[in-house]
């Protein structure tokens, strides 16, 4: 039931996408201090992908994509529990919170920021391994 | 130490990437992991056989009290030698006996990360970092002997190992639990020295039985004894290092750490030289029914097992140096006795000893390594096994409960022992040369210096015990409660009862092995009795746990989401309604003052779900539900929460996406209960929306519990170094919980992906469909 669609759908899906994903890595970066963050963040992603695969289709998707969802979601766990290592360095107990200053661009690197990313990938890629299996089916279902 | 063990791991990972560089020098590659951990072990002798007790500390979830902390004493420090050196041994070997295997690299990472866990679980400090590695020994010992995993049988040894075992782990989960409540400390160095109050506490024989519980499925004790032979369909490096050095000795290790914590009581001395000697015995018995070389061997490693829970139950001083002496001499021949087989098995193509015959002459080298770590296995001077079974004698002799029967059983264990030995190294490569599946020769260097090397040790420290009397002074100094006494190891005693029960059993030994092959047609006539042991226990019980969990299935996961519902809310309604109404007095006292917006945004709610239930269409209903979504979100702003008004709406849309994917393929929309069904769930919702508004007045207006948001909100920036508390607690102070979100998302979406495809699949097998191109993206 899906059908790779309109005009202006498609027109549209292909102008918001890059759109929606640069906002939603601004939620993301800014999360720490004003509201946003990684899970708002991956909700913003996966609702873009979300468009585009509706007004193009689930090949077309998965051709931008490159990668698998599901392994959106193992790189996105990998993330979180390495975030949980770097303390081990300076010999402080599992997961505690770890911070460098990038000097150059005076940017705020940290292991919750490592971890936010990786909440960011799994529910991006939690949400869109369920939309494109029920895409999926459905295009199966009709090819009958 | 830690970050070594933790990186050995890692390596462990890094098994295929170093098959790629090194091809089929890779074994030897990683042996150097273990080796060089021996080597550090060693540096640490000095200290170790001064007594010293190493703590090296690291602090892990400090507010769990869970620590990394290692813990190396005479006792870790023999355990652990003996995990890196035979882990070493095996590494070498295996690169031999699975030359060019397909798997090889496989192989490599699971035993790796099986050694680092027993190294883990020897060294560890803390009861809770000491269960992980003994459920992660748990785990990879299930993917070693399922290695060969399209041989069903291997696929149902290994889930026999991992039932048994994680099952006892369970049982020593909750014992260690009131272990640590009982002695007031997770730490075993504190509990080892908290003897006194532990064996007075109230807690003490539960606590007793599920440690038992726990230790004895590992080490394979009667009547869990059956997973341990039948675990033989591993590859033969793994038998060798599971039986030598690592897994079936967990359980043994763990009784001897806290042997001065729980030992001692009667209990614990009946319970251990009991099942000790019976285990002894029936691994001897059932040995000897066999001729599958490898099974012989399990089943006088079960043997060996037995001994030394009954060593430890007996707890005296002398037990317990028989027992630091048996358990060296065991894994000695042991390790290098599994090898043989696993030579004889590869070079002959055969593991049955009655197939064999006169191969002597064609693996001279392996035909005397094979004799001499036999010769420790009888228990004949001058070897190892000699010192360990007189030593083991004379604690029998001065067992102090049950005395004639233990006696009576490990002499029996014994002689048997002896004829198995006889069996395992006479066999194959005396009398008339036999057919062999594969012409025999000679075994490369590679996987004979690994069993040269076990059986030359056996034989030193057989000539020369009195090397030993360091390591088993610092060991014993560990178990014992008493200060370390004066040890002294010798191979010569004098003429004493022991050598005399020794003799008595060579004699007995070598007449059951003259007869042993009417000695087995006999005991084929017991099959019968056999065919009811525990094993057949563990079948029935298998069983019935599939017959419970079908029920159970039915019963509970019927596939109606409204039951499932119905379910939850109750048990919902009923534990905090209890909580509510019995544990706390609540009173309700505010003031209704609510805006004119406010009122709007509530009873917008209210007509959406009072919609969402009574429309006829579901589209409607959907737009109904969105309205009420839509409504919470307002609130959210309304109440100055950004973050969730924006994850409100975003999922909103989201269930907007999933529903327009899944509307059309949803059956017609009907009234599918009945009226009184509906009269139910009507009664359920009141019920449980009108708890959880009595619960949210009570919290508001009654009992004023110190606010756990004041933290938050004082050290979001200073600690956390961010304005948005909410976004600090998700990714800081409680990221710990988020993780395990993540997990859950994660498994969801898999099992989302899972029912979808295996539904589309099911549905393709029942139309018969063409198959087609399935990409996964």
């Amino acid at each position: 039931m899906v059908r790779s669609g309109t005009l202006i759908l498609n027109a549209a899906a292909r102008l918001l996408l890059p759109l929606q994903l640069l906002f939603s890595l601004f939620l993301l970066l800014r999360g720490h201090d004003e509201p946003g963050g990684g899970f708002i963040a991956g909700l913003v992603a996966a609702g873009a992908f979300a468009l585009y695969l509706f007004a193009r289709g689930r090949r077309a998707l998965s051709e931008m994509l490159k990668v698998s969802p599901r392994d959106l979601v193992g790189m996105g766990l990998l993330l979180g529990v390495a975030a949980t290592l770097p303390a081990w360095w300076v010999g402080e107990p599992f997961f505690t919170a770890q911070w460098w200053t990038i000097p150059v661009i005076d940017f705020k690197a940290s292991t919750p920021l490592i971890f936010d990313i990786g909440v960011y990938l799994v529910v991006v890629g939690s949400v869109l391994t369920a939309i494109t299996a029920l895409v999926k089916t459905d295009q199966e279902d009709d090819e009958r | 130490m830690q970050l070594a063990v933790l990186g050995g791991f890692v390596v462990a990972g890094m098994a295929p990437l170093l098959h790629h560089w090194f091809g089929a020098r890779t074994p030897l590659v990683m042996a150097l992991l273990p080796a060089s951990l021996a080597a550090w072990l060693l540096g640490q002798w000095p200290a170790v056989a001064a007594g010293e007790v190493l703590l090296l500390e690291w602090a892990w979830v400090p507010g769990l009290d869970i620590t990394l902390t290692f813990l190396i004493d005479g006792l870790a420090w023999l355990f652990a030698m003996l995990i890196t050196v035979i882990g070493a041994l095996v590494l070498v070997y295996s690169g031999e006996y699975l030359r060019g295997h397909r798997d090889l690299p496989r192989f490599l990472v699971v035993i790796t990360a099986f050694m680092m866990s027993m190294l883990g679980l020897v060294l560890a400090d803390n009861l809770v970092t000491l269960f992980v590695f003994w459920e992660l020994t748990s785990i990879t010992s299930y993917l070693l002997i399922g290695f060969n995993h399209t041989d069903l049988a291997a696929r149902k040894a290994a889930l026999q190992g991992l039932f048994v075992t994680v099952g006892g782990g369970l049982a020593l989960l909750a014992g260690f639990a009131m272990l640590a409540v009982a002695g007031d400390s997770w730490s075993l160095a504190e509990l080892t020295g908290r003897g006194e109050l532990l064996r007075e506490h109230a807690l003490y024989t539960p606590l007793l039985v599920c440690v038992l519980l726990g230790a004895f499925t590992k080490s394979a004790q009667f009547p869990f004894h059956f997973w341990l032979p039948n675990a033989m369909a591993a590859p033969t490096p793994v038998s060798a290092y599971l039986h030598s050095a690592t897994m079936v000795k967990a359980g043994v290790y763990l009784l001897a750490r806290l042997h001065p914590a729980l030992g001692g009581t009667d209990g614990w001395v009946i319970t251990l030289s009991l099942v000790g000697a019976l285990t002894m015995a029936t691994g001897a018995f059932l040995a000897i029914q066999h001729t599958n070389v490898k099974k012989l061997l399990a089943y006088s490693t079960v043997m060996a097992l037995g001994a030394l829970t009954m060593l430890l139950g007996i707890g005296t001083e002398g037990a317990l140096v028989a027992f630091v002496a048996f358990l060296l001499a065991h894994s000695l021949y042991k390790g290098a006795l599994f090898m043989v087989a696993g030579i004889l098995d590869h070079e002959a193509g055969t593991k049955d000893v009655t197939a064999m015959g006169g191969l002597r002459r064609v693996m001279p080298r392996t035909a005397a390594v094979a004799g001499v770590a036999a010769l420790s296995l009888a228990g004949l001077p001058p070897l190892l096994g000699f010192v360990g079974k007189e030593l083991m004698f004379a604690s029998v002799l001065e067992a102090s409960a049950w005395r004639p029967l233990i006696l009576l059983l490990a002499f029996t264990a014994a002689f048997l022992t002896l004829a198995v030995a006889a069996i395992v190294a006479l066999r194959p490569f005396f009398g008339a040369p036999r057919e062999t599946p594969r012409v025999p020769h000679e075994a490369p260097h590679g996987m004979l210096a690994g069993p040269a090397l076990l059986a030359l040790l056996s034989l030193t420290f057989g000539l020369a015990p009195g090397l030993l009397d360091p390591l088993v002074r610092a060991t014993v100094a560990g178990i014992g409660t008493g200060a370390g006494a004066e040890v002294h190891l010798a191979l010569w005693h004098g003429v004493n009862l022991p050598l005399l029960l020794s003799l008595a059993s060579l004699l007995l030994g070598l007449l059951a092995y003259r007869h042993w092959d009417r000695l087995r047609a006999w005991l084929a006539r017991l099959e019968p009795l056999m065919a009811r042991g525990p094993e057949a226990g563990y079948e029935a019980l298998m069983a019935g746990l599939v017959t419970v969990a079908e029920w159970q299935t039915r019963m509970l996961q019927n596939g109606h989401i409204r039951n499932y519902l119905v379910v939850t809310l109750l048990v919902l309604v009923g534990l905090v309604g209890h909580a509510l109404f019995f544990r706390h007095t609540f009173t309700l006292d505010f003031v209704l003052a609510v805006y004119f917006h406010e009122a709007v945004v509530a009873g917008l709610m209210i007509a959406g779900a009072v919609a969402a239930c009574v429309m006829r269409s579901r589209l409607a209903a959907v737009a109904a539900l969105g309205v009420m979504g839509f409504s919470i979100a307002l609130t959210f702003v309304l109440f100055s929460a950004p973050d969730l008004a924006i994850t409100q709406l975003l999922v909103e849309t989201l269930t907007v996406i999933l529903l327009v994917l899944v509307l059309f393929r949803l059956p017609r929309f009907a009234t599918l209960s009945t009226p009184t069904e509906r009269l139910r769930d009507l009664a359920v919702a009141n019920l449980t929306g009108g708890l959880i508004t009595l619960l949210m007045l009570a919290v508001l207006s009654g009992e004023r519990l110190p606010r756990i948001s004041d933290y938050m909100v004082a050290n979001s920036q200073p600690l956390g170094h961010g304005h948005n508390i909410v976004n600090v607690i998700l990714v800081d102070f409680r990221a710990l919980d988020t993780l395990g979100e993540m997990f859950v998302l994660a498994l969801a979406a898999i099992g989302v992906y899972a029912m979808l495809r295996f539904h589309a699949e099911a549905y393709d097998a029942r139309h018969q469909a063409p198959s087609r191109e399935r990409d996964d993206g």
